[in-house]
């Protein structure tokens, strides 16, 4: 291995270095600065000549008489299932003070696509125990349904509740994958529980210290970090390295899920701080930004994080992920939401009016959507109502909402009985099917339960969306027997 | 991807001189522009796009990570060309004509790099049955027989268009008859071309046609809102742009599933893995409505997903779009849907930044319309070279960044499409699906396609649409009303008009892609659910001008099953009864 002393240019995260043999898109570089600290890097764009390397861990202290050393190797993670428990800090480097990490394998950051013939649809129901989720948007494994929120708002406790409440109502599911889907495609016994654990990855990119305590402490509390992979980038830790932890943490996730069988919920947090890492190495290099100065290809590397969600056929373990990212302004029309929902299969607002009032979690279900549930949701899976009632739920909740604008010029006298009653059915579903409270889980049974005790303050005839035969059913059922405990 | 054979005129191997990405540059090779190259140790697929001097600069279509100055470039002297022939159909493709089950087979659920295969399978046979004879006369694209390629599909045999100059003929000297594999020669001509099954054709050149007609029939798609209100001709093109979640890919995959063309090309460009995966699984267990026959056996899928790499991406309408002109060479109808043409543009715009060109507006590359309306102009009802009529209908979903319609894909592909369906985020958020706006959409079709409609579904088509449109228009001034002042501030008659419009959307507009039933709706059947929500109307007002109360007239309960007709199988009794309730019911009235 040659070292050079030849660096021409620093500049912000990026280094440039004459060399005078061959050197490797994307390998890895290590630099000794004077004062014998080593960086690491990767070198982004490589010449006959030149080389330039974006640094890690940042340049300061760097000068031109530092040696950097090329390591002939693109980026590896060391994989091993001894990483459970383990926490690590956003390079994968254990900071808990554990003993060292002895890889079964060290595997390539970036993850190669999966083949579209190689995915198993994802059609397994997660019960995450929120209702909002649950019976509004459902998750299904191996999705990727991002949480979008603002600064200040509690969507890390959300995200907290749903790796506490996630697990998947077995029995049920499997008789009905059953008797749904007799053709056996792909052949292989679904779900496999007794053999597939749960794991969760949490990857922390630029979140305070304080926000990572909140986690830790959750996860301690809770024994979840048993389970767990912990990859710790802090807001003071340097902005660069945060482009490779939620790779380290994926990589990471794909060794569990595809070789060890676990089931996998990846948590990203905060996604907004990886995207301005990105444009910080765009400006940088001098690129001809895109839309905010985000640099163009920002689709592209938000796919290459988000896609490496799903289901393999033939294997037994899954990766469902749940990125997080604080929309600016609360706009979701920035880039990073926009780009995001574009390639994630849905999106859950945590909304700031529903929060100020108190609502927990504060869910806005109308813009959020699941784009997976269809096939998750139904008979057998979660109960042959579901889809009617979720969309009668949508169309009067949407109803109601709108006519809100109304009453606050009109006043609610100037409005007929349908629409007061559509405007109390508003109210009475954000405080009694979205407000739950953090620590409470509710069944898909409870959460369906509770839609049809507001969906009976409706008449009959306004539930256009439900078929008549489930209105039969369900419909003032829970009413009278409330009534009748109450006589 | 096509074996880009070497050809005979041995053209110079450069040395790869930079790396940036899907960017390579090379020096010392010999390449025209567009010449597909293979680079470094491991031969990755790449295509010249620059040529500066010594310097040539390739996109590559593959990851580059780990490739070093100083590897060679080898290069074919060919443009990226697709495999045509028969076997494309049920068959699943990449960018760059990979197919995707092989790829599988060869290396796992992962897509490793530098593997290539055949577009269509070399070593399968197919049972060919001329339709010529030795002796008979053939001119370019002239059918010579036939295989089938599916339970669906004859796949015909054409002499290539650039095998004959235009207007010569050949005489065929040579046919063969029995069980070939795609490169065997089954036709020999005068001019000593031995054809066989398999042609090659460079994807971005147009394949010859003899003239572009008006489009006069309709591509009846089985959308309500479609069909009845803003149809597509075949060969006709559309775009549906629409903020995430507004429900383009569940248009795109509805059209997909129940349009009535002959051959469905279904280009998936950078867009979700899962998705690709549902229609996979889906398409071979769906009945195409016009034969009942499996939906894959006239599908042909292309699947560049997002995070699979963005060069070709590019490339991927180009496979497609090429795909579609072979088969509407054989005389068919051919529709292509690209989901989504955005993401196409962002590649071209990923390209163009590396590359350090100038940008355009917000980093597209100044060139994005042209490419645009060239991809849009290879759509049309065609005359083709051998006679027969074939059309290709190309609709492309346009992902405009935050929902707005003013960004310049959007802007330019609506310069070009005739057909626009405004995806609209409101209508979504209160699942009313599919959300298109029927403010917004138009087609300028409507009026070259009415004849067809008055011929084959209704007389009175165009006027009861008429009747449907003017309502909905009426609806949306009166909402404005409605939102200062209260439904109960407007007249009774304003008031029974909101009634009907209501109908009109959640009876007519809005279908159920998931509903077994719902999902496709014939043309007689869009005609039908109309025709009774007028009747409501009609019978409604009369009973009003007799002095019927207006809120007497909207509780009748015959009125709410017009939302249950598009459930209804058996919907023919089901409307006459509707209707007859509903006349009853309000006659009774007064």
């Amino acid at each position: 291995m040659k070292e050079y002393r030849t660096i021409t240019e620093i500049s912000g995260p990026l280094v440039f270095a004459e060399v005078d043999e061959p050197i490797s898109y994307n390998e890895i570089v290590e630099i000794e600065t004077p004062s014998g600290d080593t960086r690491r890097g990767q070198v982004l764009e490589t010449a006959d000549d030149i080389v330039s390397i974006q640094v890690f861990e940042g340049t300061e202290g760097i000068d031109r008489q530092s040696s950097v050393r090329f390591l002939g190797e693109t980026m590896k993670m060391p994989v091993t299932e001894d990483l459970l428990g383990r926490v690590l800090d956003g390079s994968g480097n254990p900071i808990d003070g554990g003993p060292d990490i002895v890889p079964e394998e060290r595997r390539n950051i970036v993850g190669a696509a999966i083949n579209p013939t190689a995915r198993e649809f994802p059609r397994e129901f997660i019960q995450t125990g929120v209702s909002a989720i649950d019976g509004m948007n459902t998750l299904v494994r191996g999705q990727k349904l991002p949480l979008f929120s603002g600064s200040g708002l509690p969507h890390n406790e959300l995200a907290l509740q749903i790796a506490r409440q996630a697990t998947v109502p077995e029995e049920e599911s499997e008789a009905a994958e059953a008797s749904d889907r007799p053709s056996g495609d792909g052949g292989e016994p679904r779900g496999g529980e007794e053999g597939s654990e749960f794991a969760v990855v949490f990857a922390a990119m630029g979140i305070t210290a304080e926000e990572a305590n909140e986690f830790m402490d959750d996860f301690e509390r809770t024994g979840a970090l048993e389970r767990s992979v912990v990859f710790m980038n802090l807001a003071d830790d340097p902005a660069v390295e945060r482009t490779v932890t939620p790779r380290l943490a994926l990589t990471t996730a794909e060794y569990l899920a595809f070789d060890h069988d676990y089931h996998v919920l990846v948590i990203l947090t905060d996604m907004t701080n990886y995207c301005e890492a990105l444009r910080e190495i765009g400006a940088a290099r001098e690129e001809v930004p895109g839309r905010r100065g985000y640099p163009g290809y920002m689709y592209t590397d938000l796919a290459q994080i988000y896609e490496r969600a799903g289901r393999i056929k033939g294997e037994d373990g899954s990766i469902t992920q749940i990125p997080i990212l604080t929309m600016p302004g609360d706009d979701d029309t920035h880039p990073i939401p926009d780009l995001t929902g574009y390639i994630t299969e849905g999106q859950i607002y945590v909304n700031r009016d529903l929060n100020s009032q108190g609502i927990k979690p504060p869910i806005q279900v109308l813009p959020s959507l699941s784009r997976l549930q269809d096939e998750g949701i139904g008979e057998g899976l979660t109960r042959e109502d579901h889809a009617d009632v979720q969309a009668q739920l949508y169309a009067s909740y949407a109803e109601g909402d709108d006519l809100r604008a109304l009453e606050n010029i009109v006043g609610r006298e100037a409005l007929d009985e349908r629409q007061n009653r559509l405007l109390d059915f508003a109210d009475r579903f954000e405080e009694e099917f979205v407000d739950q409270g953090f620590d409470t889980t509710r069944t898909i049974d409870e959460t369906l339960d509770t839609a049809w005790d507001l969906l009976s303050m409706l008449p009959e005839d306004d539930l256009y969306r439900i078929d008549e035969d489930y209105i039969e059913t369900y419909y003032g059922e829970s009413e009278q027997v409330e009534a009748t405990a109450d006589d | 991807m096509s074996q880009a054979t070497q050809t005979d005129d041995v053209r110079e191997d450069g040395t790869i001189s930079r790396i940036s990405g899907p960017v390579v540059t090379a020096t010392g090779l010999d390449a025209r522009m567009n010449d597909v190259v293979y680079v470094g140790d491991e031969g990755l697929m790449g295509e010249v796009i620059e040529i500066e001097g010594e310097r040539t600069t390739i996109q590559v279509y593959e990851e580059t990570s780990g490739v070093s100055p100083g590897e060679p470039v080898e290069n074919t002297g060919e443009p990226l060309t697709v495999d045509l022939g028969p076997g494309m159909l049920d068959s699943i493709y990449d960018g760059v004509q990979r197919p995707l089950t092989v790829l599988e087979d060869q290396m796992g659920a992962f897509l490793d790099r530098g593997v290539d295969a055949p577009g269509i399978d070399l070593e399968r046979t197919w049972d060919f049955e001329p339709s010529v004879e030795v002796g008979d006369e053939v001119g370019p694209g002239a059918v010579l027989g036939e295989v089938e390629e599916t339970i669906t599909i004859d796949h015909k045999v054409m002499v290539p268009p650039d095998a004959l100059d235009e207007g010569e003929t050949a005489e065929v000297t040579g046919v063969e008859s029995g069980s070939f594999t795609v490169e065997e020669t089954v036709v020999e001509l005068d001019t000593g071309a031995e054809i066989s099954m398999r042609q090659e054709w460079p994807v971005r050149e147009p394949r010859p046609t003899v003239d572009k007609r008006t489009p006069r029939i309709p591509l009846v798609s089985g959308q309500r809102i479609l069909d009845g209100l803003f149809p597509l001709a075949k060969g006709g093109t559309a775009a549906i742009p629409g903020p995430f979640g507004s429900g383009k890919t569940v248009t795109q995959q509805s059209l997909a599933k129940f349009a009535d063309a002959d051959i469905v090309i279904y280009v998936g460009c950078g867009e979700r893995g899962n998705e690709m995966t549902e229609v996979i699984e889906d398409f071979p267990e769906l009945p195409d409505p016009k034969t009942g026959n499996p939906l894959m056996a006239r599908t042909c899928l292309i699947a560049n997903t997002s995070n699979m790499p963005v060069a070709a991406r590019e490339s991927c309408v180009y496979t497609g779009i090429t795909i579609a002109e072979f088969y509407r060479d054989m005389g068919y109808d051919v529709a292509l849907m690209a989901d989504s043409t955005s993401r196409w543009a962002e590649a071209m715009r990923e390209i163009s930044s590396r590359l350090e060109e100038m940008p355009g507006e917000e980093g597209y590359p100044a060139y994005l319309a042209a490419r645009l309306s060239q991809f849009y102009e290879r759509a049309g009802y065609f005359e083709n070279v051998n006679g027969t009529e074939g059309s290709i209908s190309v609709i492309g979903a346009v992902s405009p960044p935050g929902g707005d319609f003013s960004e310049p894909v959007t802007q330019n592909t609506l310069r070009i499409v005739k057909t626009f369906w405004a995806l609209d985020s409101d209508l979504a958020e209160r699942r009313h699906f599919p959300a298109i706006n029927w403010n917004d959409s138009y087609s300028l079709y409507r009026e070259q396609l009415d004849p067809w409609f008055e011929d084959n579904v209704a007389d009175d088509w165009a006027t009861l649409r008429q009747w449907g449109v003017d309502t909905l228009d009426e609806e949306t001034e009166l909402q404005e009303i409605v939102e200062l002042v209260g439904k109960d501030a407007l007249p009774e008659d304003q008031r029974l008009t909101l009634e009907v419009a209501r109908y009109i959307r959640e009876a007519f507009l809005q279908q159920n892609a998931f509903h077994d039933v719902d999902r496709y709706c014939p043309p007689e059947k869009t005609y039908a659910i109309l025709g009774a929500i007028k009747t409501f109307n009609d019978e409604a007002f009369d009973a009003l001008d007799a002095g019927v109360p207006v809120e007497e007239i909207t509780d009748i309960d015959a009125a709410p099953r017009l939302n249950r007709i598009g459930t209804e199988e058996d919907w023919e009794p089901m409307v006459e009864q509707v209707e007859e309730n509903i006349t009853q019911q309000l006659r009774e009235l007064y």
